[in-house]
Order: structure tokens, then sequence, then C-alpha cells
């Protein structure tokens, strides 16, 4: 994969850079700031004029603006350290914890940074008036710092922490109304879909670990670009361990499925988390390991790439058939992760982290319109929508930008990012994959201008008034939009390559494809797909007859089926893993429990009652007891007759005094 | 001149005042019987004054004292005996003992 016309950039000699000085070693500021904040929300959030948002918003904007600073050094100067905390140790094995900042982890705290506080200011609005307001600040405050956690990280084990605390997070914010039992029941299973796929994290963490004798990042990348033979000998296990942990995170096939159920959380959860930043840990995780899985693990880059293209492909069809808008989104999210994941499997580094980039904005724009959309109509369901155009200007056009965009047309971000990722693969020599990757471009563009009809287009179905949304809703829209159309424009092949440069982790050359112009083949192919997508789509659902019944001109029924169901892959878990688990596994280890662990505990609990009786009727009853009892009797029983001598009549005490008198003065006489 | 025939007198006054406390069933009489007393330890004092030809005179001026206390005392005394006679109609001794166990 690796051929001579690759470029190196520390052979060009770009690999210059500082360390980021006060900057950098003050970024711990963004990761520990939300939990703090997470905890003053919780507690004092209730009593602030506006629930606990303000501190939200607050710490939020300090991370842009923070993000935002460490970017600009990092385009001025290229910034790259990382510092270490060593917690304690045990034996060799140093426990350690610290933050990173290079380019690779400023993008990420920049995109953070970004589509979080749109997404917060958007909330405040979004939520309004709904059940456990403060609670979900907490919570949206509490991922953004998990994640934070996750892409600061420079130890393996700091990464695992944060992977889990965005789960927990997740967790959460899909179930947020919980009352309903498909909600509790979809957060259930993100929950367990990415606890699945974290076991082979874990494994892949502790293959590495072993392997390498360190949790440090830089060290074990160190190792892989230098031909250690002891991690040699297990990298593409761990390389595969990996990325099983990053198909759960970044939902590839056939782990995708908990992502469209994930929707069932409230919007700016689902633009947030599951369009923008939480689904692309995968996609960073493997950018982070990149050089490792170039130096060593070169087979399992292989896999990487056959489950991205697989997924690009097969969500994106899923995606055709969904009526429910966020559903769309959803599929097509687990598309655009596949196109990134494909990009790094292809040996395309940049490729992927600049759709991530250009992704994160458009995808977190469209998410917020289809909230914007939700808000003002009351479902979800496109068959109650259309015709909205009208009603919600603004949100229509953020809505057609953010479109446009993922479709791929020029100039607006997602045509440079996508053109990348086909130019790299179709320069890899992977014509197969190159073509299923136009395809998928060409059903994006489909799917994409269905949804816009339906939901735009045409005459209003629903029975409601819809109106537009906020300004508090529609600015973020704009905002988003702004970066949809202009995100792309910092990765331009032959004019600017600035991108190239900012995430280039500098300690750790990478040798990948890096256009130096554009690749015409993949563009126009691209190109193609992308208007021919849209031109179909709107000759099928807008001129082809009303827009509600258009799903039925193109309905062949085995295939809609088949994606109607997405593939049979809920049917198949639950048939062959979940309810075998269930009825046999479950049921041996409840007779196991029954059986044996309840009867030796009653076992215990017999004896302890056993022994319990006897200690107390000989030891407590005979022994302590029945003592207390008969030293206070005997006290009662003395008292009893002792007080008899007081009569209270004085001149019996004079009897007693003078006797006493008496006694002692012929005592003294006597000795005397 | 002796100072014997004195403390006879002086112990015959008191022991009247200690068979007066004893035997007398009236509250009255038994206070008086304490004055007795006082009055016998008053003798004492002035006799082993005179004794000891004290230019101080403390023997006198402590019998001074002790004279405005038993004052003081009857007539507290008195007043509760007063006292109990309203409330229980009698001033025998023997039915005061309220402060029995």
């Amino acid at each position: 994969m690796v051929n001579s016309n690759l470029i190196s950039f520390l052979a060009e000699g770009k690999a210059t850079y500082t360390d980021g000085g006060t900057v950098a070693e003050y970024t711990w500021l963004i990761v520990v700031l939300p939990f703090l904040a997470a905890l003053l929300i919780t507690f004092l959030g209730k009593y602030l004029p506006f629930k606990g948002a303000e501190i939200a918003l607050a710490t939020i904007g300090f991370i842009f603006i923070f993000s935002s600073y460490l970017l600009y050094l990092n385009v001025t100067d290229g910034v790259a350290s990382e510092f270490f905390i060593n917690v304690g140790s045990i034996g060799s094995f140093d426990l350690e914890f610290g933050w990173v900042v290079d380019g690779l982890s400023i993008m990420m705290y920049f995109v953070v940074g970004t589509v979080a506080s749109l997404v917060f200011i958007y909330a405040t609005n979004y939520m309004q008036g709904e059940v456990r307001y403060t609670f979900f600040f907490t919570s949206l405050t509490l991922f953004a710092g998990s994640m934070l956690v996750l892409v600061s990280s420079p130890t393996l084990l700091q990464l695992l922490i944060g992977w889990e605390l965005v789960g927990v997070c997740s967790y959460l914010l899909i179930g947020h109304y919980w009352e309903k039992k498909e909600n509790s029941s979809a957060a259930m299973k993100a929950f367990i879909t990415n606890k699945i796929a974290d076991v082979g994290l874990m494994i892949g963490i502790i293959v590495l670990a072993l392997s390498t004798g360190t949790m440090r990042i830089s060290e074990i990348l160190y190792q892989s670009t230098h031909d250690y033979q002891s991690l040699k000998s297990v990298a593409y296990l761990a390389g595969v361990l990996l990325f099983i942990g990053a198909m759960g995170k970044s939902a590839q096939f056939p782990l995708h499925v908990w992502l469209p159920d994930a929707m069932a959380g409230p919007t700016p959860v689902s633009a947030l988390m599951h369009a923008a930043t939480m689904v692309t840990a995968g996609v960073y995780l493997l950018a982070r390991m990149f050089p490792f899985y170039q130096g060593m693990a070169s087979q399992a880059l292989d896999v990487v790439l056959l489950f991205g293209v697989i997924t690009l492909f097969a969500a994106g069809l899923i995606a055709i058939v969904q009526d429910d808008l966020k559903k769309v989104l959803a599929y097509s999210t687990v598309s655009q992760l596949g196109y990134m994941v494909a990009a790094i499997g292809s040996g395309a580094y940049t490729a992927a982290l600049f759709h991530l980039w250009t992704h994160a904005f458009f995808k977190a724009l469209l998410f917020l319109g289809a909230g914007s959309v939700i808000h003002a109509v009351h479902t979800n369901s496109m068959k109650e929508m259309g015709g909205l155009r009208k009603e919600m200007p603004r949100t229509y056009i953020t809505f057609i930008l953010g479109t446009v965009a993922l479709a791929g047309l020029p100039p607006l971000a997602g045509f440079f990012s996508k053109d990348e990722i086909l130019a790299s693969l179709n320069h890899g020599g992977y014509g197969t994959y190159f073509a299923i990757a136009v395809g998928g471009a060409f059903i994006t563009a489909f799917y994409m201008t269905r949804a816009v009809v339906l939901t735009f287009f045409g005459e209003y179905r629903g029975n409601g008034h819809p109106h537009e949304s906020d300004s508090m809703m529609t600015t973020p829209l704009i905002v988003l939009a702004a970066f949809a159309v202009a995100a792309g424009w910092v990765n331009i092949p032959g004019i600017y390559t600035g991108f190239t440069d900012w995430v280039t982790t500098r300690k750790n050359p990478i040798v990948e494809y890096h256009p130096e112009s554009f690749d015409y083949f993949a563009l126009s192919s691209g190109l193609l797909a992308g208007l021919a997508g849209i031109g179909l789509g709107y000759y099928i659902y807008q001129v082809l007859g009303k827009p509600e019944d258009g799903d039925n001109k193109i309905k062949v029924e085995p295939i809609w089926n088949l994606l109607e169901n997405k593939y049979y892959l809920d049917d198949f878990y639950f048939k062959y893993i979940i309810n075998p688990t269930k009825s046999t596994f479950a049921n041996a280890v409840d007779r196991f429990n029954t059986n044996i662990l309840d009867k030796t505990v009653n076992l215990f609990g017999v004896a302890a009652t056993f022994l319990g009786n006897i200690v107390y009727e000989k030891f407590d009853q005979g022994g302590i007891d029945k003592a207390l009892n008969v030293s206070s009797s005997s006290t009662d029983a003395f008292g009893a007759r002792v007080k008899l001598l007081q009569t209270g009549k004085a001149q019996q005490y004079i009897m007693y005094f003078l006797s006493g008198v008496i006694v002692i003065s012929l005592l003294i006489l006597l000795v005397l | 001149m002796s100072v014997q025939p004195f403390l006879i007198a002086a112990a015959g006054l008191f022991s009247i005042g200690i068979y007066g406390i004893l035997v007398r069933r009236n509250v009255v009489m038994v206070l008086l019987s304490i004055e007795l007393i006082l009055n016998a330890v008053n003798i004492n004092f002035v006799v082993f004054n005179a004794m000891l030809g004290d230019v101080l005179l403390q023997g006198q001026i402590f019998t001074i004292f002790i004279i405005t206390i038993a004052a003081a005392e009857v007539g507290i005394g008195l007043a509760i005996v007063l006292m109990l006679f309203r409330n229980r109609k009698t001033a025998n001794i023997d039915e005061f003992d309220l402060l029995k166990w």
C-alpha cells in the first residue's frame, strides 16, 4: 500500500512545530471544567434563573474560545506536545493520565467546542418546558467533558475511560424520555451494542499494553514505526481488536444497529453525539493509531477498508426507505462514517479526518434543521410534513445547504472531503471499492433529495400549524450553514491544503497519499453521481405525482422489504443471539444461580441462624442479660429494705444522729 | 472564780434542750428546745472568753451573732410551723413525714 510516490510530511520538512507554551500546559482546564460544571448544575441548577443552562453555556463557551485559540496557534505555528501526570505505579506499570495537544486533538477540540456550543444554544430553546431540563444539561455537559477526556488522551487507559464515559452519557441522553418503553430500550440497545464492541477495544488495549510494556500512545506508535518484534507479532490481532471497538462507537456494519434507534433521544443530542462528535470517536481512534496500522498492521487496514465500504453502501440503501426524518439522517450518518472508515482503511489519514471535520458541521446542521422541523410539526414522520419551505424559510434554506454539502456539490464542504476520499480509493487501486463509494455518493444524494422533497416541497400533509422556530434555534442553523459551505475550503488540492498540516501528528510522521491536484476522474465520478442522485430523487418524488405516494413508484417488493427490515439484522440478532442467550445461557445461569449459588448462600444463612440462636439463648440471655437482671433486681430488693430507714420523721433522724455522736464520743474516750 | 459551775449549767441546759427535741410532740416546743441548745452554747462561749481573758472579746461577739441568727431562725421556723398548721390542722411533729421514701 505504501509506495514511493507517497509523501511523508517529515521528509518534506513540514514537521516544524512548537510545544504550544502555556496554553498547551493549561489545556487540562477544558477537560476538567465540564465535570465541575456538571456537578454545579446538578446541585445548584434548579435554583438558577435559567435552570442550569447558563452554567453549561458558560463552560462550553469557554471550551469554544480555548479550542479556537489552540486551532489558531496550530494553524500559524503547528503545535505538538503531550503532558503526563503519574498517578501511581503497579509494579513496572505506570498509571498515567494527561493531555495531548497536537493537530489531531486540537481539530477534535475545535469540532466538539463549536458544534457543542451551537447545540447547547439550540437546546436551551428546544428543550424549553421538557421534563428534566436541568438533568439534560448536566448530561450534555458531562458528555462534552467525556468526549474531551477521550480526544485529549495520551494513554490508552485514559482513552478507554473517556470511551466508556461517552457511552454512559449516550445512554443517559438517548433514554432522556425513559417513561416510554421504546426509548429506554433504545438506550439499552445502544449501551449493550457499544459494550460488546468495547470488549474488543479492551482486549486490544491489553494486548498492546502487554506487548509494548506501556500505555502511552506515543510510545506504542514509536515502537510500531521502529520494527519492535514483540509488537509486530500481535499487530494484526491488536489492529483488528481496536477496530472492533471503533466499529461499535462509529456504528460500522453490522454493529450499526444502535445508531438509528438512538434517535429516540432529543434532537440536540442526536446532532451533537450521534452525528458530530461521539460517533467519530471510532474514526478518531483509528486516526490516532494510524501510524501503528500503517507501520505494522496493514493487513488490519484491509479489514477496516472492507467494513467501511460495506457500511457506506448498505446503510445508505436503508436510508432510502426510512419514513422518519431523523432516521434518514441517522442512516446517512452511518453511511458517512463508513466513508471515513474506508478512507482510513485505504491509508488516507487526512481524507478521513477531513470528512470527519466537514461532516460534523453539515450533519449537525441537518439534525438541528430536522429538530426545528420536528419542533414545528410535532412528528418525526415525513408523511405528515411537506410544504414547509413556505412556513419555515430559514430552516428550509439552511437544510438545503446541508443537503447539498452532504450530497457533495461544489463548492460546499462535502464536495472536497468526499472527493478526497474517492481520490484516495482510486489512487490506491481499489477499483471495486471506488465504484461502490461512487454508488454510495449517488445514494446519498438520492435519499437526501427524497427527504428534502418530502419535508419541504409539495403541500403540507399534517394537521398542525407549523411556524418558523425561535431565533435561538435558527441562529445556530445559520452559523452551521456557514460552516457547511466554507469548512471544505481549508483543503483544496492545488490551492490551499492547510488542513493537511493541521492534523499531522508531527511526532509520529505519517506516510500517506495526498493529492497535489484534483484527481479529475474521481472528481467527475463523484460529482456526476451526486447530480444524478439529486436529479433522480427530484424526478421520482417531485415530478412524478405527489410526494406522499412517490415511494410506491420505485417499489421493488423483495428489495424494499429487505431494506425496510434493515437486512433483517435486528431479527437475526434477536433470533440467533439475544433469544438463544436468553433461553439457554440465561436459563443455565439462572439454574446455576438458584441451585448452587443460592443454595450455598442459604446454607450459610441457616447455619448462621442456628449459631445465632445458640449464642442468643446461652450466651446473651443466659449470661449477659441474666447477670444484668440479677444485679438490678438485687439492688432493687436491697433498696426496698433500706429505704424504710428514711421515715421522714425529724426526731428519729436526730435520734440516729445522737446515737452516732455518743458512740463516737465513747470510742474516743476509750481509745484515749 | 471557777468556770466549772457555769459549764455544768450549760451542759444541763443543753441536755434539757436535747430532751425537749426528742420527746416533745408539739413543733413549737421542739423549736424552743433548739433555742435552749443555742443558749447553752452561748454560755460556753462567754465563759471561755472570760476564762481565757481575750482582749478582743471574740467569744462575746460570736455570742451576739448567734443570738441574731437564732432570732432569724425562729422567725423562719415559726412561719413554717404556721403554714404547716394551716394546711394540716395540727402541730404534731409525728404527722409531718412528707419527706419519707
